[in-house]
């Protein structure tokens, strides 16, 4: 799982019917100093997370899993909303 | 999931029967901000997704979770259209 930022979010009418009613936000990521490292990824959300807020997401087929037993085909996922990071 | 174009399709008459009937689409990958990213990419549509449009793509084995995908032999696939992008300045 990987450190990240909400930096903006998509809007898609057209999509996959198992996409339908999910939120799809572009997430920055980030080092854990929360320094920007790497390009922006589309995301799925499942945890609710809003703009600007500091982000934990994973990539891969397990980014489908929060959302079982529907089958939602994303590879990068929100999973959660850090509260804070010691380093 | 990547932001991408699509630049051109594909033509393939021998291929896995599972791609039968199955639209490949050149995709180059931009950034939320619209400039191009390195590389292309070739990816299977499911959603009608036309030349010059800007599409949501799922790669990996989450590729083959979208509609009509399932055992199928790909691993990018275009799941969306997209209409807008906004970015917190």
């Amino acid at each position: 799982m990987y450190l990240g930022r909400v930096v903006g979010c998509v809007v898609a009418t057209m999509k996959d019917r198992n996409l339908l009613g999910q939120r799809l936000l572009i997430v920055q990521p980030l080092s854990p100093q929360l320094e920007p490292t790497g390009k922006r990824q589309v995301c799925a959300d499942c945890t609710g997370a809003g703009a600007g807020e500091l982000v934990y997401w994973c990539k891969g087929k397990e980014a489908s899993f929060p959302f079982l037993p529907a089958e939602v085909p994303t590879d990068s996922t929100i999973v959660g909303i850090v509260d804070s990071v010691d380093l | 999931m990547i932001l991408a174009r699509v630049v051109g399709s594909v033509v393939a008459t021998r291929k896995d029967p599972r791609l039968e009937g199955k639209k490949l689409l050149i995709l180059k990958p931009i950034g939320p901000d619209g400039k191009d990213e390195a590389g292309y990419v070739v990816s299977v549509d499911t959603v009608s997704a036309g030349f010059r449009e800007t599409v949501i793509a799922v790669s990996g084995s989450s590729a083959r979770m979208a509609e009509g995908c399932k055992d199928t032999p790909v691993d990018c696939t275009i799941v969306g259209i997209v209409d807008t992008v906004n970015l917190d300045t």
